[in-house]
């Protein structure tokens, strides 16, 4: 019952979700272009699938995996577990004690990303405008490399109170020099990868994994080392992906190369 | 009849494929590292179950609805030749989709308290209302901007990295001079802005608006927007916080 109810809260805060672009999109449809909706029936039963689809999904995420993910969160980040092997916990920490936690933080990157539903769009989108060179699924384990890579980066700089900027600002060096190099197809869709990661699955998980690090790590203040992860979220898979461009790139030209030798040989 | 059970079989194969990677890891962490049992095992097999048939729905949805809207749309724009109307348009998508977001209204009001715990504004609830207000709004219009310069981008077939880049250092001048409580904020807000219907439609204007433009490539010049929608409402939640504080 409880349950039901609680759909049915989500199913209407979606709906309020939905209306103003709804409101918009068939507004300049029939005001400013004067143009009957083609094919409204099955716009709207999709529009239906995608109100009930987010409602269903956002309420499972909350009774399923968002308590568990949460929980386990701050169970890794307790000094009780992180020294358990040990009769005290110790003075000072060394970095490496927290292997379990940059374990955690990739897994856990890796597969949000690959249950985002932005990216699942994008990637479909992606793989047909490129008339399949980039696949769905190449599209989207590059991007999940890159959250898992970042996440645990982030994990470890809230770990050593390093500063965040210095690892944003040599990233976006890395982004700019890939820029020049990467295939020009790719860059634009790299950019936006960075953009979509952070969406409805990844980040409540990964929000609650940095407070629950910044409240346990000796030395950490929530409000300046909790948040940032969300940053390396977002700059590490435009890294990925461009890097993904390169080496298809790489691999298709030097088949190319083998091929023309094999052919001058015989 | 068939035919269909076996499509709604296989889109749900697909969506429970797509959600097995964290069920293994939360899994594995709670049972072979933690060692501990699953609690509410009842609870979380139904929570998990929702979110495989509310994945394919979606799914579903996105192909039937989201992205022959965002086409269609911009095909018509293209037809009608009214630069003017599809600008206005631009914005209005970025700027809707943005004030009623959930998420921005959650993290406004949370800026709001940080804000007031600061010191930086009175700490009644009439000031924190204003407050958070002024910073939606903020946060919409610069998604609404940004929509707006991409489709211009896209117009005139400018390469997205030079906006990019000049974007970024534009944040990192900013940080140095805004108020160290907004910078969290601000950084966060250009994560909260699009969202899992915003992307598909904003991803299907573009690549709908560069395939109808004659000498556009739909993956040099459709893609970008989301990145732009990112980017600036981190310079002007900075922004707004300079001026504010």
């Amino acid at each position: 019952m409880e349950l039901l109810s609680h759909l049915f809260n989500t199913l209407l805060q979606t709906l309020f979700d939905l209306i103003p672009i709804i409101a918009i999109i068939f507004g300049f449809q029939i005001i400013v272009l004067r143009q009957k909706i083609i094919n409204l029936k099955k716009i709207l039963f999709g529009l239906f699938y995608v109100l009930v689809g987010l409602g269903f999904f956002l309420v499972g995420l909350e009774k399923a995996l968002f308590p568990l993910g949460k929980l386990m969160a701050t169970q890794l980040t307790d000094p009780a577990f992180i020294y358990a092997g040990l009769e005290s916990i110790p003075l000072s920490l060394h970095w490496a004690d927290y292997a379990w936690v940059y374990l955690f933080a990739a897994a856990i990157g890796f597969s949000t990303t690959i249950a985002e539903p932005s990216l699942i769009a994008v990637a479909i989108k992606a793989n047909g405008v490129s008339g399949g060179a980039i696949g769905v699924w190449g599209l989207r384990i590059a991007v999940a490399i890159g959250v898992a890579a970042g996440i645990s980066l982030g994990t470890f700089r809230i770990v050593t109170g390093t500063p965040l900027h210095y690892y944003i600002i040599v990233g976006y060096i890395i982004v700019i020099i890939q820029t020049m190099r990467a295939p020009k197809m790719i860059i634009p869709l790299a950019y936006d990868s960075g953009g979509v990661t952070t969406s409805t699955v990844t980040v409540p998980l990964v929000a609650a994994l940095g407070l629950g690090l910044a409240s346990t790590v000796p030395g950490r203040s929530v409000i300046i080392d909790g948040f940032g992860l969300i940053a390396f979220a977002s700059l590490f898979p435009m890294i990925t992906v461009m890097g993904y461009a390169q080496l298809s790139e790489w691999r298709y030209k030097r088949n190319i190369k083998k091929v023309t030798e094999q052919e001058t040989e015989s | 009849m068939n035919r269909l059970l076996v499509n709604i079989a296989r889109t749900l194969l697909d969506s429970a494929r797509d959600l097995l990677p964290i069920i293994v890891v939360i899994a594995f962490f709670q049972l072979a590292i933690l060692k501990q049992p699953i609690p509410n095992l009842n609870e979380i097999l139904i929570g998990t179950l929702l979110v495989v048939i509310g994945l394919a729905l979606f799914i579903k949805g996105l192909e039937m609805a989201l992205f022959p809207i965002g086409e269609t749309i911009a095909y018509a724009f293209a037809r009608k030749g009214s630069v003017a109307w599809l600008l206005i348009f631009a914005f209005a998508l970025g700027f809707g989709t943005t004030i009623a977001e959930p998420a921005l209204i959650a993290v406004a009001a949370e800026a709001a308290k940080v804000a007031a715990s600061a010191d930086l504004i009175l700490d009644t609830a009439n000031a924190r209302d204003n407050y958070a207000n002024g910073l939606r709004i903020t946060v919409a219009f610069a998604v609404g901007l940004a929509i707006l310069i991409g489709v211009v981008r896209i117009i005139k077939g400018w390469p997205l990295q030079y906006l990019i880049i000049g974007g970024y250092v534009c944040v990192v001048i900013m940080t140095v001079f805004a108020p160290k409580e907004i910078i969290g904020i601000a950084y966060d807000s250009g994560g909260v802005t699009t969202s899992t219907v915003t992307v598909p439609l904003v991803t299907a204007l573009g690549v709908g608006l560069a395939s109808s433009i004659r000498g556009r490539n739909p993956m040099i010049d459709g893609f970008g927007l989301i990145a732009l929608a990112s980017l600036t409402p981190m310079i002007f939640v900075m922004a707004y916080g300079m001026v504010v504080h």
